[in-house]
C-alpha cells in the first residue's frame, strides 16, 4: 500500500543514494508586467532509479521547477544539487523530454537526432554514437524509421524518438515535462506502458511532470503533490508501485490525492 | 468470449468481399500526367510568347526598334561563338560573386552580434530599417568618389544590396526558432557560435534561404544597372556595359541578346541553383510545403 504523508516540512533524509537534492528552492520569473513567484521554498530529493513525479494543478510551478532542475532558471533562494554539484546551467547530464512535438531537430533523421547529442555533448565517435543510437531506437521500436525525417512521424513516434534520445545519453536523470500531454488518449496509455517497460530494462532515474493524477499513479514510484499560487509542497506519496489498477486501490488513491489537491486551504493544517 | 464480465457485446464485421470495380490507385492518362508538370506548361507558354514575338516583329519590320526573335538568337549565337558574350558574362559574375560573398559575410557578422547582445539587436534593427529602403544603386555616385571607377565601387554597392536583405531575413528567422528547440540546443551544452551553427542556422534555414534569394535578385539587378552607368574597368566591362555599348552602336539585336542573357542567368540561378538547395534542405526537412 502506498503511504501518504501530509508533510511540511518533509523529513530531510540525506541518504547517500540521493541523486538530486532540491532544498528550499524559490523560483521567480519575469513577465512583461510583473515578477511571478512560481515556487516557494520547495524541497525534495530524488534517489537513483526513482520515478519521481511532480503533480499539481496548473500554476503550481511544476514545469518551472523542472526547468530549474534543467538549469534554465536560477533559484532566487535555495539550492538544486545533482550528485552534490550545484546546478548552474543546462547540461547533458540532465536530458529533457518536452511536451512539444517540435523538440526534434527537423533537419536530422531519427538516427541523427539520437546521435547528435552523443557526438556533440558526450564526445563519442560517430561510429560509437551510431551503434548506441540504433540500440535505443530499437528499444522504442522505431528501428524501421531510423532514416526517416521527423516531419513524417506521428506525434507518438516523435515522443518515442525524444525519449530514445534522452535515454541514449544515459544521463544522471531524465527530465520529462508532460511528455504525453499532447497525445491522444490511446497513444498516451501505450506510451505510459512503454515508458514503464523501458524503466524495467534500464532502471533510469526520471523526474516526471504531469497534471494528471492517473498518469502520476501509473508512472511514478514517488509523487510530490504541489499546491498552486505559489507552488508549495503539499505532500509526498511513497511506494506508489504497491497500488494496483485491478483491485481498485489505484482509484482510491486517485480519489484521495484529488481530495487533497483540491481541498480548501488551511483545512489540513 | 461469453464469460466476459462487462456484459457489453462485440459484433465483428463480416470479412471483406473481393475487390470492387475501382482499384485503390488508378493511373491518370498520359496527357493529364504531362499537364500536371508546371515545367511543361510554362515551356508551352514560352514557345507561344516566342511565336508572338517573331510574328509581331515581322509585321513591324524595323530591326532598329524591335528585332525578331530569329535575329536576336542569331546575334546571341554569333556573340557566344566569338567569345564576347561569355567573357562579358564572366566579368559580371565574378564581380557578383565577390560582392555577394562579402555581403553575406557582413550580414552573418551583424546577425551573430545581434543574437548575442541586445545592443547588437538594436544596431541591426536600426541599420536594416535605415538602409533596406535605400536602393543600392543610389550609393553608386558616392562609391565612385570613394573607390574610383572599377570593381571596388561595384563590390561596395553589391554588398549594400545583399547585406540588409540577408541580415533582415536571417535575424527574423533566428527570432522565429521555437523556444523548445532553443532549450534542446542548450540542453546539449551548446553555446556561442556552436549553438548558432548547429541549432539556429539549420532551424532558421527556410528564412535564411529566402534572404539569400532576395539578396541574389537585388545584387543581380544592382550590378547590371551599375554596369549600365559605367562598366569599363581595365578595358572590359560586364553584361550591363555590353547592352549599353551595343545600344550606342545601334546593334539592337545584340542589345536584345544581352538582355536575354541577363534573364537566362537570373532564371538559371533561381530555378536550378536555389531550387536544388531548397529540395535538399527545407523541403526534405518538411519546413516548407
Amino acid at each position: 500500500m502506498s503511504q501518504l504523508q501530509t508533510a511540511s516540512p518533509l523529513p530531510a533524509q540525506q541518504a547517500s543514494r540521493t541523486l538530486l537534492d532540491v532544498s528550499g528552492v524559490t523560483l521567480r520569473y519575469k513577465t512583461e508586467t510583473s515578477l511571478v513567484t512560481a515556487t516557494e521554498r520547495v524541497s525534495f530529493d530524488v534517489a537513483a532509479s526513482d520515478r519521481f513525479v511532480l503533480l499539481g494543478p496548473s500554476g503550481c510551478g511544476k514545469s518551472t521547477l523542472l526547468k530549474g532542475v534543467g538549469g534554465y532558471l536560477r533559484p532566487s533562494e535555495g539550492q538544486i544539487r545533482i550528485k552534490g554539484h550545484e546546478v548552474t546551467e543546462p547540461g547533458a547530464d540532465r536530458m529533457m523530454v518536452f511536451q512539444e512535438f517540435d523538440q526534434l531537430l527537423p533537419w536530422q533523421t531519427v538516427l541523427e537526432n539520437v546521435m547528435f547529442p552523443l557526438v556533440v555533448a558526450r564526445k563519442l565517435t560517430r561510429r560509437a554514437a551510431r551503434e548506441r543510437a540504433l540500440a535505443y531506437i530499437e528499444k522504442v521500436q522505431l528501428g524501421k524509421f531510423a532514416d526517416s525525417y521527423t516531419h513524417t512521424l506521428s506525434g507518438g513516434m516523435k515522443q518515442r524518438v525524444a525519449i530514445a534520445r534522452g535515454m541514449a545519453m544515459e544521463p544522471d536523470i531524465l527530465l520529462m515535462d508532460e511528455p504525453f500531454a499532447s497525445l491522444d488518449a490511446l497513444t498516451r496509455r501505450q506510451m505510459q506502458d512503454e515508458l514503464l517497460r523501458l524503466w524495467d530494462e534500464t532502471r533510469f532515474t526520471v523526474l516526471f511532470v504531469t497534471h494528471s493524477i492517473a498518469e502520476a499513479i501509473r508512472i511514478g514510484s514517488r509523487i510530490l503533490l504541489l499546491s498552486p499560487h505559489p507552488g508549495r509542497v503539499k505532500a509526498e506519496v511513497r511506494d506508489v508501485e504497491g497500488v494496483s489498477f485491478e483491485d481498485g486501490s489505484a482509484a482510491r488513491l486517485e480519489k484521495e490525492i484529488h481530495d487533497l489537491l483540491f481541498a480548501e486551504p488551511r483545512l489540513d493544517g | 468470449m461469453a464469460e466476459t464480465s462487462h456484459g457489453a457485446r462485440i459484433i465483428m464485421a463480416p470479412p471483406a468481399i473481393s475487390a470492387t470495380t475501382l482499384p485503390v490507385e488508378l493511373e491518370l492518362r498520359a496527357v493529364e500526367r504531362l499537364w500536371s508538370h508546371a515545367f511543361l506548361r510554362k515551356s508551352l507558354l514560352l514557345i507561344l510568347l516566342g511565336v508572338f514575338w517573331q510574328v509581331y516583329a515581322r509585321v513591324l519590320d524595323n530591326s532598329l526598334l524591335f528585332p525578331t526573335l530569329g535575329e536576336t538568337l542569331a546575334s546571341l549565337w554569333e556573340n557566344v561563338r566569338n567569345g564576347t558574350l561569355p567573357l562579358r558574362t564572366w566579368t559580371s559574375l565574378r564581380v557578383l560573386f565577390i560582392g555577394y560573398a562579402a555581403g553575406i559575410a557582413v550580414a552573418a557578422t551583424l546577425t551573430v552580434l545581434a543574437i548575442g547582445t541586445r545592443v547588437g539587436t538594436d544596431f541591426l534593427e536600426t541599420m536594416t530599417a535605415m538602409f533596406n529602403p535605400l536602393p543600392a544603386i543610389a550609393l553608386l555616385p558616392l562609391a565612385l568618389i570613394w573607390f574610383g571607377l572599377g570593381t571596388g565601387s561595384l563590390v561596395f554597392v553589391l554588398i549594400h544590396s545583399v547585406t540588409w536583405a540577408v541580415a533582415l531575413n536571417t535575424h527574423s528567422g533566428f527570432l522565429g526558432v521555437s523556444r523548445t528547440l532553443r532549450m534542446v540546443g542548450r540542453n546539449y551544452g551548446l553555446k556561442g557560435l556552436g549553438y548558432v551553427r548547429r541549432i539556429l542556422v539549420p532551424a532558421a534555414f527556410a528564412s535564411i534561404l529566402t534572404g539569400l534569394k532576395i539578396g541574389w535578385a537585388f545584387a543581380w539587378r544592382t550590378l547590371i544597372a551599375a554596369e549600365l552607368v559605367f562598366g569599363v574597368s581595365s578595358g572590359k566591362g560586364g553584361l550591363g556595359w555590353y547592352v549599353f555599348e551595343n545600344r550606342v552602336l545601334l546593334d539592337i539585336p545584340a542589345v536584345f541578346a544581352g538582355l536575354l542573357t541577363v534573364i537566362v542567368i537570373g532564371l538559371v540561378v533561381e530555378n536550378v541553383v536555389f531550387r536544388s538547395i531548397e529540395q535538399r534542405t527545407v523541403r526534405r526537412w518538411g519546413l516548407q510545403g
